[in-house]
């Protein structure tokens, strides 16, 4: 009974999956030269982002390589070997071979965990001496911040005091550096405002459940986990308005919770602050 | 239609032998030039089945141990004072593994009588022992210790109901041992192969014991 | 020995109804059983993604005719959040747990094993029932949670506490959540039950002359696959009995004190959310491994028999299989590199994750060498397996994006992950799912699947799978979040909307593509014409037996094996093909060119 294809069959199989494929890496290089333009990494705004990105470039460069060198073999291998009455050779091992393909790789995987784990350290190293501070919290369903006020320190907080209006931070109003916290709302009536070219540190606290804290223009991402205080530092290198968005998802209202990230220069910034705290 | 559905699924068919419960051997067959390991051990296939529940079992708790290891270490770590019985009810599951190897051992030395004997001591030392551990539950259900009171009290309460669903477990197997015994009856010790009765007694025993050592083992992380 | 023919021992055996199809203790009943409900859930699981990328492509948008079919979950005609959000969790579990693993190991595992062995079943029938039998209840359970009040489970496959853990958090967090773990820890059993079955039957009954190192791909993927789940699964239920507790037991194992939901403090103290993640991917890494070894080595052995060659590098074959499942369970934390957890972990979870990329490259090129100087043929079962490759390769090639934590900063929990495990998961292990029912379907029904229409499933398939999950990439690029109702407040997402409606298009293609694939089974489980005992004239010993094997699979004695799986083009044959109980040839005085460690009979 038929269980292989006819030749004409057997041939256009081959064909239609030779093409295919090769239409297949076809397909996604133009669609990445496409997407370059449209669909692509928002604009760079902060220092390290610049090293993420190109950390990003060249595995995206390396992937792309291994994609159209398997898929190429791949097309050639399906034509140029369906049947055509051949016999098939019974070669089935050669170590050297193989143990190219292990090792190249390997060297391949370990400059990628080099380069990337020297970055990373460097991500999470401490931050400068004269980063600008800030806490960030989410909540359901929105962004809050604060800054420590000219006395430099975050005043204590204590879920017991909480009111959604009074209080949203929860401050101890027994704290006397809770006294000058500056608290806004970011999601709504506020922006957090940072300084071009000065590095900030955010910290980052959630009020209820797990949060992200994601401003993609600047390449920052990190959890809000409840019960810790998670930070991140990074440099903003161009003004403007930018968007946070959460990245884990909190509940029903995951995708309202848009805050608002203004970088200004450091003039802007302090006739800001003035301006607010009156 | 649906008949022939039926005909095709009836060449599948389905149960083997009428007492296919548990461990047994195939069903006769596979003579000739072919044979699987299986047929000339059954017990080996059983033991290996066992070793690999017991690795489950053990992964399950070392996830417990990690989480409680985890929460220890917190500030607000605060022990509470574990009743005395518990030292009573560890006695008694020791006791059922002494009990048990000693209806092994009797069951070696040929009479089936002192194994089921034996057997159901044991039996009735597990059961006293789940007993026990319930009354450690209503102890500190007296004195104002629930699961929810205390981490230590979560972890507690935790480790001994899911140790204490396992020896359930292992309570309806002693059972099928005792089944088992009374149904075939050795009259001495069979001469040249493995009895079966045995073997299923060593995978029994090896199930309890390992019971009793993870008893032991979550006592010991319990009280320190 | 005794030669006891199969009939007389069964004289006066007759089974029920019940105990023979329904509670059966054969394995091939088993497997079917599994696979046929596992099928059951695809569709369920596939129709949840159809709301999702309804919602997703024209959200706002109101569709009166769904509106009342689905009252409950399209108020207005409106995907619903909480009902997306249900749907978005309940489309990545039944598809992971109740399609993949089922199918994979209940189903292929079940029906294979002892036939690829030389066994008449497994090594515990009974247990083997058991582990079925846990399975329809476990989805009872968690269909019931669309029902309850609140709905299904909301907070992702993954479940993270806070979210899961309090009630109050999320409409779907109440008795939805808690059918949810109910519901997996039943099932958890089950596969706990199987991998028992599956570990010692490979272990203890083998068929004469069936070492270990002569075992088809196939049954080292199953294996290694069970050894996996054993180790892995554990955890999870742990995991998941500790949120019960916190759940309804009033503890806090995973939520700490200060919580604020809404208002109301909530009364918890101590626990700690990242301890739920360490274990749930503890299990959740492992798992996906799970989901890729059975079909890498299923792919291996259809790939080796449509190319009518050996498959190459068998030994390096098994020993990647051995190293990925090993390695599996140290890259756990590649999930969790913007959680919280100490930087220094994500150091060594990437050196891990980069590692375990080594011997998947080692397989795709093993494959690829084995399609060199071959013979192929085109059957659908092949052009599954064909398109595994590339699916597989797209997919783990985006993972060693993803890999690296500074560059994972910027794509977790983007589009760009779900574009990654659709290829690797859903696509890559679908596709041999797909191979492995097309080339099995003989033995296991005495049927042929149709051909034509299996070539018309596939290259609606292949290419509806590329246009639904490739652009995914890009919204991954532009830094679209999963688990989003709706992109379209923010800034950085305007321009996605066309991305999005192109893929919903895809998606609703590629869905409909499968009925043609389940027409086919359906109309060849009854109309299709016989099959042969060995159709695709291959080497392993399942061909052995009649199409469909009988009731304890061998007639009087068991099969015997003489050489390995892949006696495939031998060179001193004129036959293409040498199956593995075929009794050992003459010597011819040729020599044998070619033959690596695994040719020579033992």
């Amino acid at each position: 009974m038929p269980t292989n294809d006819t030749t004409s069959g057997t041939r256009r199989s081959a064909a239609l999956l030779g093409i295919a494929l090769a239409l297949l890496i076809v397909a996604a290089v133009v669609t990445t030269l496409a997407a370059r333009s449209r669909w692509w990494l928002p604009p760079l705004a902060s220092a390290q982002g610049r090293s993420i990105d190109q950390l990003f470039i060249a595995t995206f460069g390396i992937i792309s390589v291994a994609f159209v060198l398997v898929h190429g073999l791949l097309a050639l291998f399906v034509w140029l070997y369906r049947d055509r009455g051949q016999r098939a050779s019974y070669w089935h091992e050669n170590r050297a071979l193989e143990l190219t393909y292990t090792i190249i790789p390997a060297i391949v995987m370990t400059g990628l965990t080099l380069s990337a784990a020297g970055l990373w350290s460097r991500i999470h190293s401490a931050p400068p001496p004269q980063a600008l501070v800030v806490e960030v919290r989410g909540e359901q369903f929105g962004w809050k911040a604060r800054y420590p006020g000219p006395d430099g320190k975050f005043g204590r907080i204590d879920a017991r005091h909480y009111n959604a209006r009074e209080n949203p931070w929860a401050l101890d109003p027994a704290d006397p550096a809770a006294q000058d916290d500056l608290v806004l709302d970011i999601s709504t009536t506020g922006e957090l405002h940072l300084v071009v070219d000065r590095p900030v540190e955010v910290r980052i606290r959630s009020k209820d459940v797990l949060h992200s804290f994601f401003v993609p223009a600047f390449r920052v991402k990190q959890d809000a986990v409840p019960g810790m205080v998670t930070s991140i530092w990074f440099t903003p290198t161009k003004t403007g308005p930018y968007e946070i968005a959460c990245a884990e998802l909190c509940g029903l209202l995951h995708y309202i919770m848009r805050g608002k990230v203004v970088v200004q220069t450091q003039e802007e910034y302090d006739a800001w602050l003035a301006q607010t705290r009156s | 239609m649906a008949q022939r559905v039926l005909e095709q699924m009836k060449s599948l068919e389905a149960t083997r032998t009428a007492g296919g419960n548990g461990p047994r051997a195939p069903a006769g067959n596979g003579g000739g030039s072919g044979w699987s390991r299986e047929e000339a051990a059954p017990a080996a296939t059983v033991r290996v089945g066992l070793w690999f529940l017991l690795t489950a079992v053990t992964m399950l708790f070392i996830a417990f141990t990690v989480a409680y290891a985890a929460r220890r270490t917190a500030p607000d770590w605060a022990p509470i004072a574990l009743p005395p019985i518990l030292w009573v009810n560890t006695g008694l599951l020791g006791a059922s593994s002494a009990t048990l190897e000693w209806a092994r051992w009797r069951g070696r030395r040929g009479g089936a009588a002192g194994v089921r004997r034996g057997l159901t001591v044991t039996t009735l030392f597990g059961a006293a022992f789940l007993v026990g551990q319930v009354t450690a539950w209503r102890e500190l259900a007296a004195a104002g210790v629930f699961m929810a009171t205390s981490p230590h009290s979560a972890f507690f309460h935790l480790l001994t109901a899911v140790h204490g669903l396992h020896l359930l477990g292992g309570l309806g197997a002693l059972g099928y041992a005792l089944r088992r015994t009374a149904a075939t009856a050795p009259a001495g010790p069979v001469l040249g192969g493995e009895d079966p009765t045995s073997a299923v007694l060593g995978s029994v025993a090896i199930y309890w014991h390992f019971l009793t050592a993870l008893w032991l083992y979550v006592f010991f992380i319990i009280w320190s | 020995m005794a030669h006891v023919a199969p009939a007389e021992a069964h004289a006066g055996h007759e089974l029920s109804f019940w105990r023979k199809y329904i509670f059966s203790q054969d394995h091939k009943v088993i497997g079917i059983q599994y696979a046929f409900t596992s099928m059951f859930m695809a569709v369920l699981g596939g129709l949840l993604a159809m709301f999702i990328r309804l919602q997703l492509g024209w959200p706002g948008r109101s569709w009166p005719i769904l509106g009342n079919l689905f009252p409950g979950g399209m108020p207005d005609g409106q995907v619903s959040q909480a009902f997306y959000l249900a749907a978005v969790t309940m489309h990545g579990t039944i598809m992971i747990f109740f399609v993949l693993t089922t199918l994979l190991t209940g189903g292929f595992g079940n029906f294979l094993i002892p036939l690829m062995i030389g066994a008449r079943d497994m090594a515990f029938p009974f247990l083997n029932m058991l582990s079925y039998w846990l399975y329809p209840p476990a989805i009872i359970v968690l269909l019931a949670s669309f029902f309850v009040s609140g709905g299904a489970a909301g907070g992702g496959w993954t479940a993270y506490p806070p979210l899961s853990a309090v009630p109050q958090a999320a409409p779907g967090s109440g008795l939805g959540q808690t059918l949810w773990l109910i519901s997996l820890a039943l099932l958890i059993v089950a596969f706990l039950f199987g991998s028992l079955n599956y570990i010692t039957t490979v272990l203890q009954l083998r068929a004469r002359g069936l070492s270990m190192l002569r075992l088809p791909l196939t049954i080292w993927g199953l294996f290694v696959t069970a050894i996996l789940s054993l180790l892995a699964f554990p955890v999870l239920l742990a995991a998941a009995i500790m949120l019960l507790f916190d759940r309804l037991g009033g503890t806090s194992f995973f939520v700490p004190a200060g919580l604020l939901v809404g208002s109301v403090p909530v009364d918890h103290a101590g626990g700690n959310p990242l301890l739920w993640q360490h274990l749930f991917w503890f299990l959740g890494h492992p798992e996906v491994y799970v989901l890729i070894l059975p079909p890498m080595g299923m792919i291996s052995d259809i790939l080796a028999n449509n190319a009518r060659k050996p498959i190459f590098g068998y030994r390096f074959m098994v020993g990647s299989i051995v190293a990925i499942a090993f390695l599996s369970f140290l890259v756990w934390g590649h999930h969790m590199y913007t959680s919280g957890m100490h930087p220094l972990l994500g150091t060594a979870f990437m050196t891990t994750t980069l590692v375990i990329a080594v011997p998947s490259a080692i397989k795709t090129f093993n494959w690829l060498a084995t399609l060199w100087r071959a013979r192929i043929r085109f059957t659908s079962a092949m052009l599954f397996a064909l398109g595994f490759l590339s699916l597989f390769v797209t997919g783990g090639l985006t993972g060693i994006v993803l890999a690296q934590p500074p560059v994972d900063i910027y794509f977790q929990d983007t589009f760009f992950v779900v574009a990654h495990f659709h290829f690797v998961m859903a696509s890559a292990a679908i596709f041999a799912s797909f191979a492995g029912t097309y080339y099995w379907f003989p033995k296991m029904f005495g049927r042929m699947m149709n051909e034509r229409l299996g070539k018309w499933h596939f290259w609606l398939t292949f290419v509806g799978i590329y246009a639904t999950f490739f652009p995914m990439h890009y919204a991954g690029f532009m830094g679209m979040m999963r688990r989003i109702y709706s992109p379209q407040i923010y800034a950085h997402l305007q321009g996605l909307q066309p991305l999005n409606v192109f893929v919903s298009i895809a998606a609703f293609v590629l869905f409909a593509a499968q009925f043609i694939f389940l027409y086919n089974f359906f109309r060849s489980l009854f109309r299709g014409p016989q099959a042969e005992r060995n159709p695709w004239r291959a080497t392993t010993l399942e061909w052995e037996a009649p199409s469909p094997p009988p009731h304890l699979n061998w007639g009087e004695t068991l099969p015997t094996v003489q050489r390995w799986a892949y006696d495939y083009s031998p060179p001193d044959m004129a036959e293409d093909f040498q199956p593995q109980a075929a009794p050992a040839a003459v010597p011819t005085g040729r020599s044998r060119e070619g033959r690596g460690d695994g040719g020579h009979a033992r």
